[in-house]
């Protein structure tokens, strides 16, 4: 049978089977709702808080109503920056963020901007890190919030978020930064780090779809943005979704106590996956950080080829991965984050991104380094923009 | 997402290469898209006597470039100009909503080499 290999973690993860158990009672046997009086709503509350509790260790909160359950990733961010802006503006219309967030950043923002909201867009380096002198720069006493990614999902680049913060508070704004990415993968302390809010997702961590969270520090100004019974102490209205909540808590718990050894694992791991494409291939790159990046992310260019194809190729031999082509976006337009880290658009097409996870091995990795070289010399060979050279 | 069709082009693309004296070349598209095809034409006796392909781009553009080689070929020249995007998707088995307008450029790849052919005939025979 052929080898099959996924990479795509970053796109889609299986749930831990540790949390598939602990989520199974919770549909079929647990299902009270946290707002009811009788014992079946008090087991469900108590349930809830331990799930809290969890999420609260993971981010370094000080206490449990800093921590709000969202539907997921997006849910959270949208919430974090038009929750913060409509409380704030009387304090000032203004919004900063970087050129390569997520698309529910970006599209919170675009919404805002129809509302008579400004947004400025601080750009980043070759590598992905943001400039903090422009960040510096961009803030006005009409600033009400900075919101940035902590790390990116394409490229994998870790921002100096402490140092943002510090920044960011100084001239009087506050700080939303999205670990949607980032929150199983490197250790974020919330307090020590200067966040003031924080979205992080549960099917980013080996939990299930459905549930997210968003950390708002003590005294932090924000209104909820969808209305209902009040759940959530007000911010978050709709019933709590608790078996895909109990499942988040256990992935948090999880990816608390494991991050340190599998992240070293991973990093490992990814860096034999660079090395071993960049040296067997000629004309390829790395994209972003060589050593600032989350531990499963591998980004590679490789030169004169399209990325769909290479996916294709790949799928073929059992191989699952992403691309910052246009090609397998809905949009047609290659990735921003690729653009933003100064790339052309026939390089940002020709992307691979591979994001590893807890059942990649060592000879996953190998065998994607052995397949790789053939089906770009493949392609390379079908290709016009090919320099001679390169076909021999 | 493809066709079986596609991914039987796109794993063996047929007439893949350069014809170095070709009679024709046509070049569509743009890398900044994603997309860029080079068509090279060899015409005798008004048949398109052998076509060859080059392409950078998505699974669906090589396999369009590849589909039209195998329609084109042996075609007149009138018979070739009248082969449609049309044609080529249908050859295929269809191709994905999104795909038609990027990547299904064969059509006009091999319009334009028929097109510099007769371009380069007309101007031989001036002089």
């Amino acid at each position: 049978m052929m080898r099959r290999v996924y990479m795509d973690h970053a796109a889609g993860m299986p749930v831990d089977p540790r949390v598939m158990e602990a989520m199974t009672p919770y549909f079929t046997q647990k299902y009270g709702n946290p707002s009811s009086l009788h014992s079946w709503g008090n087991e469900a509350r108590k349930t809830l808080e331990d799930a809290r509790a969890k999420i609260v260790a993971l981010v370094g909160a000080k206490k449990p109503e800093e921590v709000f359950f969202t539907s997921g990733g997006t849910e959270s961010n949208n919430l974090a920056i038009k929750g913060v802006a409509y409380r704030n503006k009387d304090k000032g219309n203004h919004i900063v963020t970087t050129a390569i967030e997520h698309m529910s950043v970006i599209n919170s923002c675009k919404s805002l901007m129809k509302e008579g909201f400004n947004v400025t867009n601080v750009p980043v380096d070759k590598y992905g890190v943001v400039d903090i002198q422009s960040l510096e720069n961009a803030i006005t006493d009409k600033t009400i919030l900075v919101s940035v990614i902590y790390a990116n999902n394409e490229i994998g680049t870790i921002q100096p978020i402490k140092q943002i913060g510090e920044i960011v508070h100084r001239k009087g704004a506050l700080l939303h930064v999205d670990a949607v990415a980032a929150a199983d993968q490197v250790p974020i302390n919330v307090e020590n780090e200067n966040i003031d809010l924080m979205s992080i997702s549960s099917n980013d961590m080996y939990g299930p779809r459905g549930a997210g969270a968003l950390y708002v520090k003590t005294g932090t100004r924000i209104q909820p943005i969808i209305h209902g019974g009040g759940q959530e102490r007000g911010l978050r209205s709709g019933t709590e979704n608790i078996p895909a909540i109990v499942g988040m808590g256990k992935a948090a718990e999880i990816a608390k106590t494991e991050m340190k050894p599998e992240g070293e694992r991973l990093a490992r791991l990814r860096d034999r996956l660079i090395k071993g494409m960049v040296e067997s291939i000629p004309s390829s790159f790395l994209n972003g950080h060589p050593n600032q990046r989350l531990p499963n992310n591998a980004n590679v260019r490789f030169s004169y080829i399209e990325g769909e194809s290479l996916i294709l190729s790949l799928d073929m031999l059992g191989v699952a991965c992403s691309s910052g082509s246009a090609c397998t976006s809905k949009t047609l337009e290659p990735s921003h984050v690729l653009l933003a880290i100064g790339l052309k658009h026939e390089e940002a097409h020709g992307s691979l991104l591979f994001t590893l996870g807890k059942q990649n091995t060592e000879e996953d990795v190998d065998y994607v380094v052995k397949a790789l070289p053939d089906i770009v010399k493949r392609l390379r060979a079908i290709s016009p923009l090919t320099p001679k050279e390169l076909l021999l | 997402m493809y066709s079986e069709k596609v991914m039987e082009h796109f794993r063996n693309p047929h007439n893949m290469g350069e014809i170095p004296d070709a009679d024709g070349v046509g070049t569509v598209g743009n890398p900044v898209c994603g997309d860029l095809m080079t068509i090279y034409i060899k015409v005798k006796d008004n048949r398109l006597e052998d076509i060859k392909f080059k392409t950078f781009g998505c699974g669906a553009a090589i396999a369009t470039s590849s589909i039209i080689t195998e329609l084109a070929k042996g075609k007149t020249l009138e018979e070739a100009m009248k082969i449609t995007r049309g044609d080529v998707a249908d050859n295929l088995g269809g191709l994905p909503p999104i795909k038609m307008h990027c990547s299904n450029l064969a059509a006009d790849g091999l319009h334009a080499a028929i097109q510099d052919y007769l371009k380069k005939r007309e101007a031989a025979q001036k002089k």
